[in-house]
Formats: structure tokens, C-alpha cells, sequence
């Protein structure tokens, strides 16, 4: 078994890292089963494919989270709902 | 014509996979792990949550370096871009001279990031190097190590010095791409030399102009070597960046929990603004051709 110690893992973090890689090969089967990306133009005015809109909410995500550490106290948990529906809004409008 | 399908050319992006999961995925997911935990050495790791998240975003010293960097960032790009683009404009296109002023553009690109500061730093100083020296014979009272203003001037020209090139060089390409056939065409409607400027050399130059912006905006907001050697960061901290703060943080002071939280805040604002300008101006690019090509 390799030794992964130096690299700190723990549960949450890991957990964090396998939801990026399944929604990756999400997306990955996605494009698999309906090719071309759907490309279409939404409220940013320039077209996206579905990877696109992918990258804009983990990032949008990202930014919300940091931007809730930063203005409040309650829990990041809270945050986690207003990413979601975040990302619920870039999948439909963007 | 139908596409030939063969997956089994995905096994030639294998070792890019492979090379990327070793030299930034594998590193970033630890930088993820540091940043939610403590550490005293020795390989002990204590949870800490979020606490390094909200330590950083709420820290003077993070705002302070996050503004220096982007005031670098935008001082570099408005100096570098225009004078890149006036500096390709007066290249030779034809004859010997091309040559020897590729090579001498280029020059600056070849000399280490490590060197530049030194040859900077020397050649700032006002007793033995030759700006410093000449400068402050002029009657300017100039010294780099004690007045925040001369230091950043110094980083910034220094950058200018050994960037500038670049986007010389990227310029210069969009330029010699552009037939022959579009001068003739301005001549004969007896365009003014900034309307060939503007309606067929600045839209030429487009797309490699996109790449100078982004590649030195990245470069100059990861800054590091150069103003680390020139002045270290001072007088005070008024030149430490980002980059350098994160050195100080990780390295010096072996705070490994905060400093991956800041390198993580730091490396989601460059890909934020990464994304930024390039959705931004590529699309620009595409209105601009759409409007112009016919219906």
C-alpha cells in the first residue's frame, strides 16, 4: 500500500474530492449519451456548452463560500444550499 | 465525409493525464487538505474546519497584498500592451534587421527570472549602479530600499524591461500575417495610417494580443523571483505581493494551514479573472466578426 500520509487526507476533504471526479465522469456520460455539449446562448449573452456551465457554478460555488466566510457567521451548510440553488440557476439560465 | 471514431487514441493523452495528476492535481488536492488543518511538523495533523478560510479573508495583510498585486497587474498590462504593440509596429518587416531585432527582443526572455533581480538590483543601487547612480546625480532623491514609490517604480520598469518583449514578439507574428492584399486595398480607399491601424492591424492582431494579456496578466499576478530579489518585499511590505506574503507565511513561518488557505483563495481569483478576460475578449472578438461578415 502506498503511503499517503504526507498528503493529509481526511474524510471531508476527501469526500469534497470524489463529488468533483463523479461529477466529472457525470458529465463524461452525459456528453457520452448526448454528444455536441448543447450549446446554447443564456443571460451571459455568448454560448456555453454544459461543461462550461459546470465550471461556472463549481466557481460561482467556490466565490459564494468564501464570500459567506467572509460576511457571516452561521455554518458553511447554509452556503452549501445557496450554492446549489446557484447551480440550479446557471444550468437553466446561463 | 464521415468521421472516423477510434477510442483508442485516448490512450495517447494518457501521459498528459498522467504528467498533469503529478505536477498540479496530486500537489492541489494536498494544498486542500493542509488548509483545513493544523500542523506542527513531524507529519501530525490537527482538523481545524474552516477557521484558515475566514483568518485569511478577514486579514488587512491579505487585502493589502491582493490590492498591491492587482495595482502591479493593471500598472504592467497599461504600460506593457501599448508599448509591445508601438515597439512591433516600428520592427522592420523585410531584410536583415528582422533577425537582429528578434534576437534583441528576445533577449530579455532568456535571462532568468533570479538574474533579472540581480542585474536590477545592482543596477538600481545609487553607488555603484548605473540608474541609481545617474538618477540620483540628476538631483532625484531615489532609493529603492527606503522609499516605497522609487521601489515600486524600479519593479515596474524592471517588468516592463524584461516582458515587454513578449508582447513585442506576439505582436510582431499577428503583424507579418496580415497579406499583403489588405494594404493595397487601404491605399487604394486612401485609408490614414491610424484607420490601417485600427480596421486592419489592431483586429489582426486580435487573437495574439488576447494570449500577451492573458499570459502577462497570469505572470504579473503570480509574480514572485524578481521583486523578491530587488527589494524583498519592502521597504515595509509596500512591494510584497501575493506570492512573496505566501512565502513568508508557508516557508518562513511555517504556517502551513493558513498559507494553503490563502494559496487556494489566490489561485480561485486568478482563475476567476483568467476566465474573465478570456470569455470576455474571445467573445468580443467573435461580435466583432460576426457584425462584419455578410448575412
Amino acid at each position: 500500500m502506498i503511503d499517503l500520509s504526507w498528503m493529509a487526507w481526511t474524510w471531508p476533504t476527501a469526500i469534497f474530492f470524489i463529488v468533483i471526479f463523479a461529477m466529472l465522469a457525470g458529465m463524461g456520460a452525459w456528453e457520452y449519451l448526448s454528444p455536441g455539449g448543447s450549446p446554447r446562448t443564456g443571460i451571459l449573452r455568448f454560448e456555453t456548452t454544459r461543461g462550461d456551465r459546470l465550471f461556472v457554478s463549481l466557481l460561482g460555488s467556490a466565490f459564494i463560500c468564501l464570500g459567506w466566510l467572509w460576511a457571516s457567521e452561521l455554518s458553511l451548510w447554509y452556503a452549501l444550499i445557496v450554492c446549489a440553488a446557484f447551480v440550479l440557476l446557471v444550468f437553466r439560465t446561463v | 465525409m464521415e468521421k472516423t471514431w477510434n477510442n483508442k487514441a485516448w490512450f495517447f493523452v494518457l501521459p498528459v493525464l498522467v504528467l498533469v495528476a503529478f505536477s498540479a492535481v496530486i500537489p492541489l488536492m494536498t494544498v486542500v487538505n493542509y488548509s483545513v488543518q493544523d500542523t506542527f511538523g513531524n507529519n501530525q495533523f490537527f482538523w481545524a474546519g474552516t477557521d484558515w478560510f475566514t483568518q485569511i479573508l478577514t486579514s488587512s495583510r491579505f487585502h493589502d497584498a491582493l490590492w498591491r498585486n492587482l495595482m502591479f497587474s493593471a500598472i504592467v498590462l497599461a504600460i506593457e500592451v501599448p508599448l509591445g504593440i508601438i515597439v512591433a509596429l516600428s520592427m522592420p518587416k523585410k531584410g536583415v534587421w528582422v533577425s537582429v531585432c528578434l534576437v534583441l527582443m528576445a533577449l530579455p526572455l532568456l535571462i532568468p527570472w533570479n538574474v533579472v533581480g540581480t542585474i536590477w538590483q545592482i543596477f538600481a543601487r545609487t553607488d555603484i549602479g548605473l540608474l541609481g547612480y545617474t538618477v540620483s546625480n540628476l538631483g532625484i532623491n531615489y532609493n529603492y530600499g527606503q522609499n516605497p514609490f522609487d521601489a515600486w517604480v524600479t519593479v515596474v520598469v524592471m517588468d516592463v524591461w524584461h516582458w515587454t518583449s513578449l508582447v513585442v514578439l506576439l505582436a510582431y507574428a499577428g503583424l507579418v500575417s496580415i497579406p499583403d492584399a489588405y494594404y493595397q486595398a487601404a491605399k487604394i480607399d486612401g485609408a490614414s495610417r491610424w484607420a490601417v491601424f485600427r480596421y486592419i492591424q489592431l483586429p489582426k492582431m486580435g487573437r495574439v494580443l488576447l494570449i500577451a494579456i492573458l499570459l502577462r496578466f497570469m505572470d504579473s499576478f503570480m509574480i514572485y523571483t524578481e521583486p523578491f530579489v530587488v527589494t524583498g518585499g519592502g521597504p515595509g511590505s509596500s512591494t510584497t505581493f501575493l506570492s512573496i506574503d505566501l512565502v513568508k507565511m508557508a516557508v518562513g513561518q511555517f504556517d502551513l494551514g493558513p498559507a494553503a488557505a490563502m494559496s487556494l483563495i489566490y489561485f480561485l481569483i486568478i482563475l476567476l479573472l483568467s476566465w474573465v478576460f478570456y470569455t470576455i475578449m474571445t467573445n468580443v472578438g467573435a461580435d466583432a466578426t460576426s457584425k462584419r461578415s455578410p448575412q
